[in-house]
């Protein structure tokens, strides 16, 4: 849904409407290039100063059956003249290559939006593969939408005549054409894609001006068909001054991976094995071998969390990355990494589930899994970044974590963040928080022995020494065994076990975590106030929304509007999983309802309910996509409708 | 495959320091009680390494052990130098990242033949197929101890055992044959009470820059006690073991009248056969070339679960470039460029814009 619109003076037809934010689902087959036009897009959006976000949304298999509804691969883009926080609930325009991809994608479009549809796929024999009984295109059943039919293949076939390339070749670069199609009808800027088709395709000129051609073609029939009337605007946002560039959550992730080694001054070590959809992380790391980052690509996960462990047992940085099944595997070694009480960072980059589940979509059922996924009392810090560019954040937290308490730190990102972009303020490299490592240099025994005991815990962190293999006078030897407390040998000693377990939870649990922000803001004008909500002069609203993860961007999105509307409501986002922030219970009873929407079953909602007593309510959603903000927005009506309850008393949590 | 260019005479332990002075087996003898059960193999191979290490003349905070989970895994606890005792069969995957990060460490592997072979496997062949430079060695007593008596994947077929009442019924592995096949550039084998020879081979293994794996055959006394017996008894040991050495003819068994073994190993076709030497053209012995792959997997045919023949001694001593220098190597011909303005390149990527302050 478009927000509203003025019309501004146009020098030339078509008019050009003004817009403050727009969102564009592009949609074909996977073989069509949706991905790659999409990308293309949001860089064009990014370039001109729109704040923006997108969302992918791909099959698993690599080519699934063209024509098929299986087969169908999308990308939205949301851009706006103002900060937005999610890739936009419904698109207003649908660009759909084949009758599949306008099957697949066209209940999500709300009355009045635009389809623009490749005619040429309309075929008898692909409608047929899409389930088409009749031609959408000519049955009415489009009636509610603006249609625009573009014979793209033919078009694309036509403007690339002169060049030699065979028509296959020719007819792939019909992506180009739709995209030089809505660059026109969006007024984006064309040399910056030009450049990068240049560049993409440098090995072969003939590709690349083809696809030049194509995109210039595109661009073209819009401003001289006269079949769209209008074109529209949107202008740049204002965020606050500085660098910015567009990022994924996992090329943000690679770089705050490689950052974690210059704040901490550690050689970085990744061993991982490839999945989905965390693989892009090894391959943005591969090509950082000037920055002294090893990556190994080993020949399971378990070696990859294996040779990460064993790097940092010899001082450097161990980091390995992974998606679910991955963690499963890997179950084991992190457990050996909080016995052995070593610096180990664990990325997570969270997927549909259980088993191989729904590969290439998001969910954050691994939480649990996260903080309870190992035998024994095994605990680690668990970290969710909230967006794709705050993955470099959160994973620079996690390091200096793992490496000041020697423990494994697991990162919880998703597909969602995993995949999808948003414009990040660049940060100074050289500016950001150092961390120091404190190796051991020297013998530590209280008694004077001269002796290295390599548990003799910091008595305010409860961390143990890291001494480092090359260190004279340290040698020692660790391992999965229960250790005597201090000196670090094996001991079956049933007093002895008792403490160090409870010294590892304590360790954990006695890391600073920053206190939970809640943004609880006053109504705007108390006189609109509509319905439920704590009123005017309330000192805060009935409902706090709590989420975590990937959830920030829709929770935020949501409560946007419902304040939009005249309500009150709060919400509040937990980076920190484990441990929780200290003050939690104290906000989460203040609140009359605390509502927590999770891509999930209720996980977080679990523990805070074993943690605080809090009937925390659960709104979950485990589709494989984001939640909506539109989605969400009803639901926090929903439960600002139930208000207080009859007798006055909170229903929520007694203690 | 070729010798890594670079550092072509560089050994195994090139890039370790050394220390100047003698050190003794009380150097590396750790505080910790050694328990394992009397008449265990281990104490004897134990015995040898501790012996065998001070002959490096390495800085001791520079030897790290590493081993996985069964009793001959709590070896790293008995050496005092850096030791992980990890978990199970994934001490080489653990091996291989400090390896790589540390060029400056001598590596060792401990493992038995549950953990390397059967858990373990996986990793195991890797490593050896990548040629990481660790030393690995493979305590075989073919039964699983610490978990009281299953038979284990080097057992015989037949093998009695708790878990096999009947017998057991999956062929072993042979490891020589099982590394040389992983593509291992060093193959050793050894019997742990043959000090000699077993310090010879840890010797060349030492020496080797790459993945080398020593079988070690080693008695548990408890559940599987006399299993290597015939490769003990003076009066078998000399029909069954044929010790090998780079260059040599492989001859065993008893002298013959020209002071060597009477029995000679001969090519049959494919593969090898043993003979009597005196009924031999003395040209038709093989020599033995450590470099000769399909020599070598010739040689770790010639054993079977029955002992009857038994290769002991470098089988393979082949050279090639091992996975961490090479690691290191791309690391350097890529720059090390990890200035302050490489940093923000990296961070600024190649498509930036500037939000300059909202004058409106």
């Amino acid at each position: 849904m478009t927000s509203d619109t003025t019309a501004t003076a146009a020098a030339a037809a078509p008019a050009a409407v003004r817009r403050h934010r727009v969102v564009i689902r592009f949609a074909g087959d996977s073989g069509d290039g949706m991905q790659l036009t999409g990308d293309r897009f949001t860089a064009q959006a990014a370039q001109f100063g729109n704040d923006l976000s997108t969302l992918p949304d791909f099959p698993a298999e690599i080519r699934a059956p063209a024509g098929t509804l299986p087969g169908v691969s999308s990308f939205q883009v949301h851009f706006a003249d103002h900060d937005i926080v999610t890739p936009g609930d419904r698109p207003d325009v649908l660009v759909a290559m084949n009758p599949a991809a306008l099957r697949a994608n066209v209940g999500d479009l709300p009355r009045g939006g635009t389809v623009i549809v490749n005619t040429d796929e309309f075929t008898s024999r692909n409608l047929a593969k899409a389930g088409y009984a009749a031609d959408p295109l000519e049955d009415g059943s489009l009636s509610a939408h603006q249609v625009h039919k573009v014979a793209m293949t033919t078009l694309t076939r036509g403007a690339l005549a002169g060049t030699g390339l065979g028509k296959k070749d020719a007819e792939r670069a019909k992506n180009m054409f739709a995209l030089g199609l809505l660059s026109w009808m969006y007024h984006r800027p064309a040399e910056g894609t030009e450049r990068f088709l240049r560049a993409k395709f440098a090995r072969s000129p003939q590709v690349a001006e083809a696809n030049v051609l194509a995109f210039r073609a595109g661009h073209a029939y819009g401003e001289t068909t006269e079949a769209f009337a209008v074109t529209y605007e949107v202008a740049p946002a204002h965020p606050a001054p500085g660098e910015y560039r567009q990022i994924t959550g996992n090329t943000a992730l690679a770089h705050g991976i490689v950052a974690a080694g210059w704040t901490t001054g550690l050689p970085v070590f990744l061993g991982t094995y490839p999945i989905t959809p965390a693989s892009d992380i090894l391959h943005e790391l591969a090509g950082h071998k000037a920055m002294g980052v090893i990556t190994f690509q080993a020949e399971d996960e378990i070696a990859g969390v294996g040779a990460a462990l064993g790097a940092s047992f010899s001082g450097a940085l161990g980091v390995t990355t992974t998606s679910g099944p991955g963690i499963c595997l890997m179950s084991e070694s992190i457990g050996l990494g909080v016995s052995l009480e070593l610096p180990l960072l664990v990325v997570d980059v969270q997927r549909g589930g259980p088993s191989t589940g729904l590969p290439t979509k998001t969910e954050q059922a691994d939480l649990l899994q996260a903080m309870f996924g190992r035998n024994g009392e095994s605990p680690v810090p668990v970290i969710a970044p909230r967006s794709p560019g705050d993955c470099f954040h959160a994973v620079l937290e996690a390091a200096a974590v793992a490496v000041r308490y020697r423990t494994p730190v697991m990162v919880l990102s998703d597909g969602a963040l995993a995949n999808g972009s948003e414009p990040w303020l660049i940060p100074d490299a050289n500016s950001l928080e150092p961390v120091d490592p404190d190796l051991a240099t020297g013998p530590n025994a209280p008694d004077g022995s001269g002796e290295f005991w390599p548990y003799l815990r910091d008595e305010r962190t409860l961390a143990r020494p890291w001494a480092v293999p090359g260190t004279p006078g340290l040698e020692h030897r660790i391992g999965g065994l229960e250790k005597q407390d201090g000196k670090g040998g094996i001991s079956y000693d049933p007093d002895n076990h008792d403490r160090m377990v409870r010294l590892r939870r304590a360790k954990i649990d006695g890391i600073p975590v920053p206190e939970l922000e809640v943004d609880d803001p006053p109504l705007a004008d108390t006189d609109s106030t509509v319905g439920s909500g704590s009123g005017p002069g309330a000192d805060r609203a009935d409902l706090l929304v709590l989420g975590w993860g990937s959830t920030y961007g829709p929770i935020t999105a949501a409560a946007r509007r419902v304040r939009g509307l005249g309500h009150r409501v709060a919400t509040a986002h937990l980076r920190y999983l484990n441990p929780l922030p200290a003050g939690l219970g104290d906000v989460l009873a203040r609140y009359r309802t605390v509502l927590l929407p999770e891509m999930n079953l209720g996980q977080l909602a679990l523990l805070l309910r074993a943690h605080h007593l809090v009937d925390v309510i659960s709104y979950t959603k485990v589709s494989g996509l984001p939640f909506r903000a539109e989605e969400l927005q009803d639901v926090f009506l929903d439960h600002l409708d139930r208000g207080p309850r009859a007798d006055g008393m909170s229903f929520r949590r007694s203690r | 495959m070729s010798v890594d260019p670079v550092m072509p005479a560089l050994g195994g332990l090139g890039l370790v320091p050394t220390r100047d002075g003698r050190q003794s087996v009380r150097d590396y003898t750790a505080d910790q009680e050694v328990r394992w059960c009397p008449g265990c193999g281990d104490y004897a191979v134990l015995a040898a390494v501790r012996q065998f290490l001070p002959t490096l003349g390495l800085r001791r905070e520079n030897i790290v052990f590493v081993s996985g989970i069964g009793c001959s895994s709590r070896f790293p606890y008995y050496l005092n130098t850096y030791g992980m005792h990890s978990i199970h069969g994934r001490a080489p995957a653990i091996a291989t990242g400090i390896a790589v990060t540390r060029p400056d460490l001598s590596v060792w592997v401990v493992t038995g033949d549950g953990d390397a072979l059967s858990i373990g496997g996986n990793h195991l062949i890797h490593a050896l197929r990548r040629n990481v430079n660790l030393k690995i060695l493979l305590f075989n007593n073919r039964i699983y101890g610490l978990t009281k008596g299953q038979y284990s994947p080097t057992s015989e077929v037949g093998k009695i055992t708790k878990s096999t009442p009947a017998g057991s019924l999956d062929l072993p592995f042979n490891p020589v044959s099982l590394a040389l096949g992983a593509e291992a550039g060093f193959v050793g084998r050894a019997l742990d009470s043959d000090r000699a020879q077993l310090t010879e081979v840890l010797g060349a293994a030492a020496a080797h820059r790459g993945s080398a794996l020593v079988e070690i055959y080693q008695d548990c006394p408890v559940f599987n006690d006399g299993s290597f017996d015939v490769l003990r008894r003076p009066e078998e040991r000399e029909e069954r073991l044929i010790p090998v050495r780079h260059g040599e003819p492989i001859r065993f068994g008893t002298p013959a009248d020209d002071g060597l073994g009477r029995w000679a190993v001969v090519r049959d076709g494919f593969t090898l056969k043993v003979v009597a030497a005196a009924a031999t053209d003395p040209e038709r012995v093989v020599v033995h070339d450590a470099t000769d792959h399909t020599l070598a997997f010739a040689l770790s045919r010639l054993s079977d679960q029955e002992l009857n023949h038994t290769v002991t001694g470098v089988l393979r001593g082949f050279r090639r470039e091992t996975y961490d220098d090479a690691v290191r190597a791309q690391l350097d011909r890529a720059g090390r460029t990890t200035g302050p303005e490489a940093r923000q390149a990296l961070l600024t990527g190649h498509d930036s814009w500037t939000v300059r302050p909202n004058t409106d």
